[in-house]
């Protein structure tokens, strides 16, 4: 919208000689965008291409060749021989319960660190950002012993362990996304006029009732997005289940996917097809939250 | 831009009182409130965060295969390692991966050139495609969704669709140019001089991406009015993109200038899937993990390793806290 303002005003600022540049501007705007574009998709393109094409056809006639007929099968394959329903059961597994987690602990903590005056609120809010942006190979070794000492229930995690459970991976996942959230959820309620407040002490709310029934509802823009950049990012986690989980069987659907890779290593047309349903998800996400996405990655980055 | 909108509000004398009565008020229930909701996560960020940062940095002076117990005996040279277990071994490791360690120094450079195509490549790159988005010509909506597609997909999965174009014999880039045959093929992957490039324009498709968006936020930001005032003035789009708007994105730039360091930091997942991280695509992150979850488990080098690369995130990590955190302390001094 800014941008239309610009181009009305540009030529009635100048004589008509500008006029011309800034057409030719926005054709090589165009052209180099279009190039992007398309460059963009082609590797998700082509990808999709092998996914949708018999193994005999591609043997035959090479992947880059013109379609005799396509075909949903090696999707249907993919999924049955692979077991993925299982690995994507993990996920959800893993995914559901780190978000409502960090989200909870995240804006509890971000209400007491701008709410109350704790003397050491701004060093907290530091220690937890700093810890978000450290790489996760940092921290690896140690936790990886760590892991393999923490005994829990065998309720809680088949293993015994917090090492080689889903138990595990919820617990990493919400100790390193708390920074960012609380990061993010604490520059969001700073913005909560003061005044609020106020009115709330004087009708004698406690301070659970101020978390719970003022900042909590004007906190969900907010958590909405952060949940969805969430989902996604735990989602896509592969590092974490890759170092922390020994079997196979108990991995996310993404990090599954290296041994996909392995299993199906002769027929490149359903590694591209199991490839194809792992995005499934994030590409959901993709059409029908992309606003929120991008709201929760410009929240993270809009303070200064 | 929301703090400057508070403070004249706050700012005013009634500010100091105002916070003394409102810890006052805190009742006991109140003070339970709080300690739950501080307790549980400094509990777990200390013990799953910055225990383990610290353990690293510990356990970096020891020598340790991470079967028995550790103890503050010093390591005795020229003794058969089983015997040497658990022990202080100074800062050996440091010296051994400077110095023997084969991978040590070619992943030091990975890893820095790396920084630099994301810096002076993928960076750039997603910049000017926010700019262009940003002027708002036909189909920018579109062009966004595209050029952010890549962002949503895991690196993991980015590595997997990539090698449908590298691929030797099947992919499509050799079989566009001809180079498919037994003789002539090029892999793009596998060859220890290529396959780093390989992997950072598979990288940088996905990091130009998040930084448009980054940007495509900082833009917005920015006041029309001073944009118009510019071009009024008669000064060409180009300068006013560098004198008027990139100045305004001060705040995103610090953002961005972040991200980029620490991810190619972090930079893992897509030599892991390519190849595991090894032939031309050591990383220090891949080093960490294989002296860790490798056969030989040996934690202590495997720390003095990790310790490197927690002493190069320190620089961005301290830099974007000052920048971000030093507004916020100093009303504080000043009262």
């Amino acid at each position: 919208m800014t941008a239309q303002t610009i181009h009305t005003t540009a030529p009635r600022a100048s004589a008509g000689g500008r006029r011309k540049p800034l057409r030719w501007g926005q054709i090589a705007s165009q052209a180099f965008l279009i190039c992007a574009c398309v460059l963009w998709l082609l590797p998700i393109a082509f990808a999709l291409y092998v996914a949708l094409r018999p193994y005999s056809e591609t043997q035959k006639y090479g992947y880059v060749s013109l379609p005799h007929h396509l075909t949903l099968k090696n999707f249907s394959d993919a999924w049955s021989q692979s077991d993925m329903a299982h690995y994507f059961w993990n996920s959800v597994l893993i995914t559901v319960p780190s978000v409502i987690i960090v989200l909870a602990l995240a804006s509890g903590l971000a209400f007491v660190l701008t709410r109350v005056n704790v003397k050491i609120n701004v060093t907290l809010l530091i220690v937890f950002t700093a810890g978000n942006l450290l790489p996760q190979q940092v921290i690896i070794t140690p936790l990886y012993r760590l892991f393999l000492q923490i005994h829990v229930p065998t309720f809680l995690a088949g293993s015994g362990l917090l090492y080689n459970s889903i138990l595990g991976l919820v617990v990493i996942n919400v100790s390193f996304q708390l920074g960012f959230c609380t990061f993010v959820l604490s520059n969001y309620m700073k913005s909560i006029p003061d005044e609020m407040y106020e009115a709330a002490l004087v009708d004698g709310a406690s301070l659970w009732t101020r978390f719970r029934k003022l900042t909590l509802p004007l906190c969900r823009p907010a958590l909405a997005a952060l949940a969805t950049l969430l989902t996604t990012w735990i989602y896509n986690d592969f590092f974490w289940a890759i170092t922390l989980m020994s079997s196979g069987d108990k991995r996310p659907v993404t990090s599954a996917l290296a041994n996909l890779q392995g299993q199906f290593v002769s027929n490149q047309n359903l590694i591209a097809a199991a490839a194809m349903i792992v995005a499934i998800p994030t590409l959901v996400v993709y059409v029908l939250l992309q606003k929120q996405f991008i709201a929760g990655l410009s929240l993270g980055s809009s303070k200064g | 831009m929301t703090d400057h909108e508070l403070d004249p509000a706050t700012a005013g004398a009634p500010r100091a009182p105002r916070r003394r009565r409102r810890v006052g008020r805190l009742s006991r229930r109140d003070k339970a409130v709080v300690a739950v909701l501080l307790g549980l996560p400094i509990l777990l960020d200390l013990a799953f965060i910055w225990g383990p940062a610290l353990g690293t940095v510990g356990l970096s002076f020891t020598k340790w295969n991470g079967v028995g117990g550790l103890s503050t005996k010093i390591c005795q040279p020229n003794v058969p390692s089983i015997l040497n277990n658990g022990c202080l071994y100074g800062v050996q490791n440091y010296h051994q991966a400077a110095t023997i360690y084969p991978e040590f120094w070619p992943a030091v450079r990975h890893n820095l050139i790396w920084l630099a195509v994301f810096m002076f490549f993928a960076t750039p790159l997603g910049m000017f495609f926010a700019v262009l988005i940003d002027r708002g010509i036909k189909g920018s909506r579109m062009y966004q969704s595209i050029l952010f597609l890549p962002v949503m997909l895991s690196l993991a999965l980015v590595g997997i669709i990539w090698e449908f174009m590298y691929s030797q014999n099947y992919g499509l880039i050799n079989t566009v140019i001809g180079h498919n045959h037994n003789g002539n093929a090029i892999d793009w992957l596998g060859n220890p001089k290529l396959n780093l490039w390989s992997v950072l324009v598979e990288a940088s498709w996905r990091q130009a991406g998040y930084v448009m968006v980054l940007y495509l936020a900082g833009l917005k930001a920015v006041d029309p009015q001073l944009r118009e005032a510019a071009l009024m003035d008669g000064t060409n789009a180009w300068q006013t993109f560098w004198k008027v708007v990139f100045p305004v994105m001060r705040p995103i730039n610090i953002v961005v200038m972040v991200v980029t360091v620490i991810e190619s930091l972090r930079a893992f997942d897509l030599v892991y899937i390519t190849n595991k991280g090894v032939n031309g695509l050591e990383l220090l992150s891949v080093l960490v993990t294989s002296n860790i979850v490798g056969e030989t488990q040996r934690v202590g080098f495997g720390s003095a390793l990790g310790v490197v690369l927690l002493v190069i995130s320190l620089v961005p990590i301290c830099t974007f806290l000052y920048l971000t955190f030093r507004r916020e302390s100093q009303p504080k001094g000043a009262r």
